[in-house]
């Protein structure tokens, strides 16, 4: 019993530590590569090459005052970052991030807890993340604020049927909802399940963006209109934890995807851990490539898009699937 | 389904151009320039901040005649003469106001002497203004011209004009 507690407090330390550095690194590699698409050279100050840049931030943010305006609602405003940070870490305690390991005679599955149903978890508690977005924006007092936060509201409506249904294919063909299994089944590149289900793929990677309120489709922070959307009030670490918790759904959802249909850890030579992280980086690479290539949605086109476009393709595509299966 | 074909037709066809043109892009050199650290070459003929010419035995070119003064369009320089230990006339006084200056060269194209330059330094910021009126100290180039960071421009900036100590 102890030793299983001690083992997983472990592997829980370390995936949290590994997310947030991770999510300390995305943000680099998103100003650098944007930079570079813009022809500029971001940031440089900080250790080579800015290597240190995100560690510079993090200090500068804890160290900012924390200004909390009159009008705010004080208990859910101090709740809301958690509230939307939590979950984007919770995704990764279903995800296998390494193939099992033996350590001092021991088995050790490497992820955090073997859900036989964590696909339905993950879904179920992405989905959670926002309430805290729609509460910060509720409780900030603030126009903007509130803004953001019906946006965000009405762009999960829309688009948590589509992001449920993208993935209904795969799980029709592998017949499992645990991740382990799913990995399992991805064994050689021509069984992932890219191939078998490419719409559902493209599906996914829509609806996931949306879902982490990146750039086609980041109306609830949109800069241009509503200063920063729903986190417009807050500061200091407060503000730090929203961002945060924006660039771990990022890599949720990246980490989820490359389980879901790249084979996950599965991949040759290199060890099983390396191909993991390449999988979600190139994910998040794709990410930032969109986002220094596309504008911003207006509101009604994106709610046509996931009511008129998203929701009958991933019925389609479900159907189809299920049909073939059925055959 | 009208907008369900549009909108596939864009995903096929239309989006990766788009997502190609900033790849490509991702690959280019950057235009900006890590300012402070690195400086854009100017070119040869930049008119920057202003140099007073020696000969090469360390003696002034400048004669205080004036001429650039009455050049200047901006009234910027201000001088006063005196005559040295052999006789000669020098400027014991010679200003340029940096504020007023506006680079335009015709102090250079003016002189008699060969004996002003605009060279290529443009960083001028200061907080105050008095710090702008340069001085004929500041404007002196120093005398043991070897190994000092003006030789560079001073060579340069002669090979622009096609004048060289010999022809004097």
């Amino acid at each position: 019993m102890l030793e299983i507690i001690l083992i997983s407090s472990v592997k829980i330390v370390v995936v949290i530590v590994a997310v947030l550095t991770g999510c300390a690194y995305a943000t680099y590699m998103e100003r650098k590569l944007v930079a570079f698409m813009q022809h500029r050279i971001g940031p440089l100050y900080a250790g080579p090459y800015g290597l240190l840049q995100p560690i510079a931030d993090a200090v500068k943010l804890i160290f900012k005052e924390d200004v909390v305006p009159n009008n705010v609602e004080r208990v859910t405003y101090a709740l809301a970052p958690i509230i939307s940070f939590i979950p984007a870490l919770l995704t990764f305690a279903v995800v296998p991030f390494a193939a099992d390991a033996t350590l001092f005679g021991r088995e050790i599955k490497m992820v955090i807890s073997d859900l036989n149903i964590g696909v339905l978890f993950i879904f179920a508690v992405t989905s959670l993340g926002v309430y805290g977005l729609v509460l910060a924006g509720w409780s900030s007092g603030s126009k903007y604020s509130l803004m953001g936060a019906l946006r965000s509201s009405a762009q999960m409506i829309s688009y948590e049927v589509g992001y449920g249904l993208s993935i209904i294919g795969v799980i029709l063909v592998a017949n499992t909802l645990s991740l382990r299994e799913l990995v399992a089944q991805q064994a050689s590149v021509f069984d992932w399940f890219v191939w078998k289900q490419p719409l559902g793929f493209l599906l996914y990677l829509t609806c996931a963006i949306a879902e982490t309120n990146r750039l086609p489709f980041d109306l609830p922070e949109a800069e241009s209109e509503l200063v920063a959307g729903y986190h417009t009030e807050y500061s200091s670490m407060r503000f730090a934890t929203f961002f945060i918790s924006e660039y771990a759904n990022m890599l949720a959802v990246s980490a989820v995807g490359a389980t879901l249909f790249f084979g996950g850890w599965q991949g040759p030579y290199l060890p099983s851990i390396a191909w993991f992280i390449i999988k979600v980086f190139l994910f998040m690479f794709f990410y930032i490539w969109l986002r220094g290539t596309f504008p911003r949605f207006r509101y009604d086109q994106l709610m046509s898009f996931g009511w008129k476009v998203l929701l009958p393709l991933a019925l389609l595509n479900t159907m189809v699937t299920a049909a073939i299966v059925m055959l | 389904m009208k907008e369900i074909v549009k909108v596939l037709g864009n995903v096929v066809f239309k989006m990766p151009q788009g997502l190609y043109v900033t790849f490509k892009h991702l690959f280019k050199k950057p235009v900006t320039l890590d300012y402070p650290r690195r400086k854009k070459p100017m070119a040869p003929r930049y008119r920057g901040r202003h140099y007073l010419e020696r000969y090469d035995d360390g003696t002034e070119r400048c004669v205080c005649c004036g001429l650039c003064a009455a050049a200047c369009p901006a009234d910027a320089i201000y001088m006063e003469p005196e005559e040295n230990e052999k006789g000669e006339r020098r400027a014991i006084v010679y200003e340029i106001n940096l504020l007023r200056c506006i680079f335009c060269g015709f102090c250079e194209e003016a002189c008699p002497e060969e004996a002003i330059f605009l060279g290529q330094e443009y960083e001028f910021s200061d907080d105050n203004r008095d710090s702008f009126i340069w001085t004929k100290d500041q404007m002196l180039v120093p005398h043991p011209r070897k190994d000092n960071p003006f030789k560079r421009i001073y060579r340069r900036v002669r090979k622009v004009y096609g004048v060289t100590d010999k022809d004097k």
